[in-house]
C-alpha cells in the first residue's frame, strides 16, 4: 500500500474542497449574470441533481480505486466526496421545495405520493442524512466500525434510487441516465468481483 | 412652494433644456440601436406583416422573444431545450414545398411563397401550454389552416389531418438518433384542424418564424400540448384513419392522440394542475383547455376526457 505524507493528505483534500465547490460557484456566477436561460429554476434543479449523483458515484469509487490501485488516499477523501453529494443533495432538494414548489405541502405531499420519480427520490435524500451526520471520527468511535459500515452500506441503495429518479423523470432522451446506470454497475460490480 | 434643493443650485450647474433633449435623444437612439442588434443576434430574418386581430388578443404579458426562441423542444435539433437553437442553422427553409394529399379533391404541392399569400397574414397572440408544465405567450403570425384545407376540398371521407415534418438527417441533426420515431407526425381530427383557432403559422414577433421555432411553418393548437403543433411541415395527408402520431408510438400511456391541456387529467409521471409561466416564479394554475374552453370544449361534448387524453 503506498502511503503519502500528511501535508501531501492535507492538500489533496483542500484541492478536492474547492473542486466540488466549483459547480456551485458556477451556478451562483451564471444567476448573477442573468445566464441560466429561461427557465432557470429547471436548470438549477437539473444541474443540482446531477453533481448529487456525481458526488455519489466518484464517491463509490474510492474502495475500487484502492483495489485496483493499490493507492490508501482515494479512501481517505471518500468522507469529503460523500458529504460533497449530500451538499448538493441537499441545494437540490431546497430547490424543489422553495424554488420549484414554494412550500406548496399539499402538492409536495401529492409529488411523493404519485410521482414515482419523488416516491424514489425523496426517501433517497432522506436516507443520506443519517450518512451525513454519522461522517465524522466521534460518530464512528460511538457506533464502532462494524455497524457504522452497516449503516453506511446505505449508500448502495440510495445511489440506485438517485440514478432510477432520474430515469423516470426524463421524458424521452434516456442517454444521461443510462450513462449514470452504467458507470453506476460498473463500480458495484467492481466491488462484488472483490468479495 | 419652493423647492428648497432646486433653490440652491446654481444656474450654470443647470443643463440647458436644448442639450437635455440632444442628450436623451442620443440614449434612446444608443438603446434602440443595441436593442436591434441584440434581436438580429437572436435572429436576423425577413420581417412579416400580418393585420392585427383583435379578437384573438391576450391581456397576458408576452414572454420575451429571447426566451421564446431560446428555449425549445424540436428534437429533430437535439432534446435539451438550447440545442434547437444553437443547431437549427443547418435548416434551409428556401425553396420549400408542402404537399397536400390523401382524401381531397384537388391534392396539390404549394411552394411557400404561394403559402405566403394564400391568405390574409393575422398576428394572434397564444398561450402556448408545453406538457412537461410550463408555458409562454407569443403573438404568431399566420391564417387559419381551415383556409389552405379548403383550396384541396376535402372528401367526404377525411375525417382526421396528419402533419408530417421534414425527414432529412442532414438538416436535421437530431434524426441522426432514435428518440422518436422520424419523420414526425402529428394529427388533429377535421373539425379540431377546421377550428378557427387552429393556425398555419408562419411567423412570430413581427417576423418570419426563426429555424428553431419551426420555421418556415408550423401549426399552433393553442388549446392543445405543445407537442401536438407539429414544426417545418412537408406534407399534410387528410385520412379516414386516425393517424398514429410520434409520441404516440414513443409513450401510448403517456401521450394520446388528443392531448388537450387539461389540469385535471394528469401526465402518468406528473401533476399537470400547475405551471410556470416562462419568467415568472410563482406557478400558476393550469387552466382547462389553456383557458380556450369557450371556443372548443363543445368539440369534446360528451367524451370522457380521462380517456381520450
Amino acid at each position: 500500500m503506498k502511503a503519502i505524507d500528511d501535508r501531501t493528505l492535507t492538500r489533496l483534500k483542500i484541492i478536492t474542497f474547492l473542486l466540488a465547490l466549483l459547480p456551485l460557484v458556477k451556478l451562483i456566477v451564471g444567476a448573477f449574470q442573468n445566464n441560466l436561460g429561461a427557465n432557470p429554476i429547471e436548470k438549477i434543479t437539473h444541474i443540482t441533481g446531477f453533481w448529487t449523483l456525481t458526488f455519489l458515484l466518484i464517491t463509490l469509487s474510492a474502495t475500487p480505486l484502492r483495489h485496483f490501485s493499490g493507492w490508501s488516499w482515494p479512501i481517505r477523501l471518500r468522507r469529503m466526496l460523500g458529504l460533497s453529494a449530500f451538499f448538493y443533495a441537499c441545494l437540490h432538494f431546497l430547490t424543489y421545495l422553495i424554488l420549484d414548489q414554494f412550500f406548496d405541502w399539499p402538492a409536495i405531499a401529492q409529488d411523493i405520493i404519485k410521482r414515482p420519480y419523488i416516491t424514489i427520490g425523496f426517501p433517497a435524500f432522506v436516507l443520506l442524512i443519517p450518512l451525513a451526520i454519522t461522517s465524522n471520527n466521534a460518530m464512528i468511535r460511538k457506533l464502532g466500525g462494524a455497524r457504522w459500515r452497516l449503516l453506511h452500506r446505505l449508500i448502495y441503495p440510495i445511489a440506485i434510487a438517485g440514478v432510477v429518479h432520474f430515469a423516470w423523470l426524463v421524458k424521452k432522451d434516456l442517454t444521461q441516465p443510462l450513462i449514470f446506470a452504467g458507470l453506476l454497475a460498473l463500480l458495484l460490480f467492481a466491488r462484488l468481483s472483490h468479495w | 412652494m419652493k423647492n428648497p434643493v432646486a433653490g440652491n443650485i446654481p444656474a450654470s450647474e443647470i443643463t440647458p433644456r436644448e442639450l437635455f433633449y440632444n442628450r436623451r435623444r442620443f440614449m434612446q437612439m444608443a438603446a434602440g440601436a443595441s436593442a436591434a442588434f441584440l434581436a438580429s443576434k437572436v435572429f436576423s430574418a425577413e420581417k412579416l406583416s400580418a393585420g392585427k386581430s383583435s379578437a384573438y388578443g391576450l391581456t397576458d404579458k408576452l414572454t420575451p422573444l429571447e426566451d421564446v426562441t431560446r428555449y425549445n423542444n424540436f428534437y429533430e435539433f437535439g432534446t435539451g431545450k438550447e440545442d434547437p437553437a444553437r443547431l437549427a442553422g443547418s435548416l434551409k427553409t428556401r425553396p420549400w414545398t408542402l404537399s397536400l394529399e390523401g382524401e381531397v379533391h384537388k391534392p396539390k404541392t404549394f411552394d411557400i411563397d404561394e403559402l405566403l399569400k394564400l391568405a390574409p397574414m393575422e398576428e394572434r397572440i397564444y398561450r402556448l401550454r408545453c406538457v412537461e408544465a410550463w408555458s409562454m405567450v407569443i403573438p404568431w403570425i399566420g391564417f387559419p389552416l381551415s383556409e389552405l384545407l379548403k383550396k384541396v376540398e376535402p372528401t367526404s371521407k377525411a375525417k382526421f389531418v396528419e402533419f408530417i415534418t421534414l425527414h432529412d438527417p442532414e438538416q436535421m441533426p437530431g434524426q441522426k438518433t432514435t428518440v422518436l420515431e422520424w419523420p414526425y407526425r402529428e394529427g388533429l381530427r377535421i373539425d379540431e384542424a377546421m377550428h378557427p383557432l387552429t393556425l398555419l403559422t408562419f411567423g412570430l414577433y413581427g417576423e418570419m418564424l426563426p429555424n428553431q421555432n419551426g420555421a418556415p411553418l408550423r401549426m399552433v393548437i393553442p388549446w392543445k400540448y405543445g407537442f401536438k403543433s407539429a414544426k417545418s411541415i412537408v406534407k399534410i395527408r387528410l385520412t379516414e384513419q386516425q393517424p398514429v402520431t410520434s409520441w404516440m408510438k414513443a409513450g401510448p400511456n403517456e401521450y394520446g392522440f388528443y392531448a388537450n391541456v387539461n389540469p385535471a387529467v394528469d401526465h402518468p409521471r406528473w401533476s399537470q394542475a400547475k405551471e410556470r409561466r416562462i419568467g415568472e416564479f410563482f406557478k400558476r394554475p393550469t387552466l382547462a383547455f389553456n383557458g380556450y374552453a369557450d371556443q372548443v370544449a363543445p368539440l369534446y361534448a360528451g367524451m370522457d376526457l380521462s380517456k381520450y387524453f
